[in-house]
């Protein structure tokens, strides 16, 4: 992936002086001594152009500045917050990336209506990074904290990616160890969790307009991994859940992106994840972009997700068992999304910056296959958008 | 004159040898990066990146992930929200 993304800001700057040229030339066009400079700039260009391919080099991501107000409404619950990104480049080898992200949450969602009472809450999420760019790689160092009344996060993670093959293959490594605090309102924190995350990334481009891309993922967890608030029934009657102290998942999803005609991208997608739960998912995405004249560029989507739920989610069980929950995001069910994103170029400044305002949509279904709604005893389902408005300067 | 057919035999073999070794190493010899860099204009368009701002993606893959069992393999940086 990194070999395509380092070609956009590379040919940016290539296009940049190619267009300096050609002003140069309008302008020039009487003078007699404008003539080498013309030289030097078409020169420039062409060699910018060129080097696009045969000086392969990993690029650093381009400076930017992101602000962003995003919200998800839906099932009772109202999460909705600022979030903001800052990166800049250093002595082109380093770029210092921050990120900061809250969720301000009212929830009273099915599960907190039947079994306790409507909340408030806000997490603030905060991070930093630095990529490093030498040759053929790119290699990233960054922290995450995350902090909630009664949950705090810290992670820490470094990937490393590396083009090969001419360019045309991109391998990524990457790493994440976490470290949790779990805590109850009241009670204070009582417990911790640690996630370890391996991940490998294969990006091989097909041909001038397909790539594929390939992703895998372990996450292993160990210590607290349920809810003190959450209620399951056994028997028709409320008991705290009990979930076991370890998990190990693994996820697999291939992705394909292509050009099918001039300035529009398709893309098609599927992921399978599976756990030591005996949880099994689908994934499956569709997706096309294009631009509408100079200044727009629009995305629509469509998801589909399949879920197969634990071994021992129950929605009223039974029989007594060592684990049992009623954790729907555990159960059996069935989400569609359909997405769109528009982006519009506000401001460029052709070598110096540009703006962007853009705007992402989500409408989401989801349906549950046995997780009853205990107010009216029929099965659960709920719909939800998800809204994303923000700025992007690019510098 | 007897031991002609024999050499002719032996060359044979020799030959076929050959050719199988030359036509195995040639099979085995790594391809040649079949798109060239100046081919690659059409994969650095926006259009063509899916996940074209960080921001964006982050959380979008945050809102799937509290919501489901299933997690990770996106390929998004950082993924994994970090709460509960």
């Amino acid at each position: 992936m990194a070999a395509i993304e380092a070609a956009t800001p590379r040919f940016r700057r290539a296009l940049r002086r190619m267009r300096l040229a050609l002003r140069t030339l309008g302008s020039r066009r009487s003078e007699k001594r404008g003539l080498p400079l013309l030289a030097t700039h078409l020169m420039g260009a062409l060699g910018g152009l060129l080097a696009t391919g045969h000086a392969h080099a990993v690029e650093l991501a381009e400076d930017r500045a992101d602000l962003m107000l995003h919200s998800f409404d839906g099932g009772g619950v109202n999460a909705w917050g600022p979030a903001l990104l800052v990166r800049k480049n250093l002595l082109n080898k380093v770029s210092l990336f921050g990120t900061y992200y809250a969720d301000i949450v009212s929830n009273a969602s099915i599960d907190v209506v039947t079994t306790a009472s409507p909340y408030h809450e806000t997490r603030n999420e905060y991070g930093v990074g630095v990529d490093y760019a030498v040759r053929d790689s790119l290699i990233t160092l960054a922290g995450l904290y995350s902090t909630e009344p009664d949950y705090i996060a810290t992670a820490f993670n470094i990937d490393v990616s590396q083009d090969t093959f001419g360019g045309m293959t991109t391998v990524s490594l990457g790493y994440t160890y976490g470290s949790d605090d779990v805590g109850k309102v009241g009670e204070g924190f009582f417990s911790n969790a640690k996630h370890w995350r391996y991940r490998l990334g294969v990006t091989q481009i097909l041909s001038p307009r397909w790539y594929a891309n390939m992703n895998f993922e372990v996450v292993s967890d160990d210590g607290y991994l349920g809810s003190p608030y959450r209620m399951a029934l056994v028997f028709g009657a409320a008991v705290p859940e009990r979930l076991p102290p370890t998990r190990t998942s693994r996820t697999v999803q291939f992705r394909v992106v292509g050009e099918v005609a001039p300035a529009l991208a398709v893309r098609g997608e599927y992921r399978y994840f599976w756990d030591t739960w005996n949880i099994t998912a689908h994934t499956f995405g569709v997706g096309a972009a294009t631009r509408f004249g100079e200044k727009w560029l629009v995305d629509a989507y469509a998801r589909g997700y399949r879920q197969d739920g634990a071994l021992f989610y129950s929605d009223n069980a039974t029989s007594e068992t060592l684990y049992v929950t009623r954790n729907r995001q555990l159960s059996n069910y069935t989400s569609w999304v359909l997405g769109t994103k528009a982006t519009y170029a506000l401001m460029r400044v052709p070598g110096r910056y540009e703006i962007f305002l853009n705007g992402a949509v989500e409408y989401w279904k989801t349906d549950y296959s046995d997780f009853t709604d205990l107010r009216t005893g029929s099965l659960y389902s709920y719909n939800a958008t998800v809204l994303q408005l923000f700025v992007s300067a690019i510098f | 004159m007897k031991s002609f057919p024999h050499n002719l035999w032996a060359m044979l073999r020799s030959a076929s040898l050959g050719l199988f070794t030359a036509a195995a190493l040639g099979a085995c010899a790594m391809p040649e990066p079949w798109v060239k860099p100046y081919e690659r204009e059409r994969l650095a368009d926006p259009v063509m990146k899916v996940q074209r701002d960080p921001l964006s993606a982050k959380h979008f893959e945050h809102v799937h992930e509290v919501r489901e069992a299933s997690r990770g393999g996106t390929g998004v940086q950082g993924g994994g929200c970090g709460c509960n």
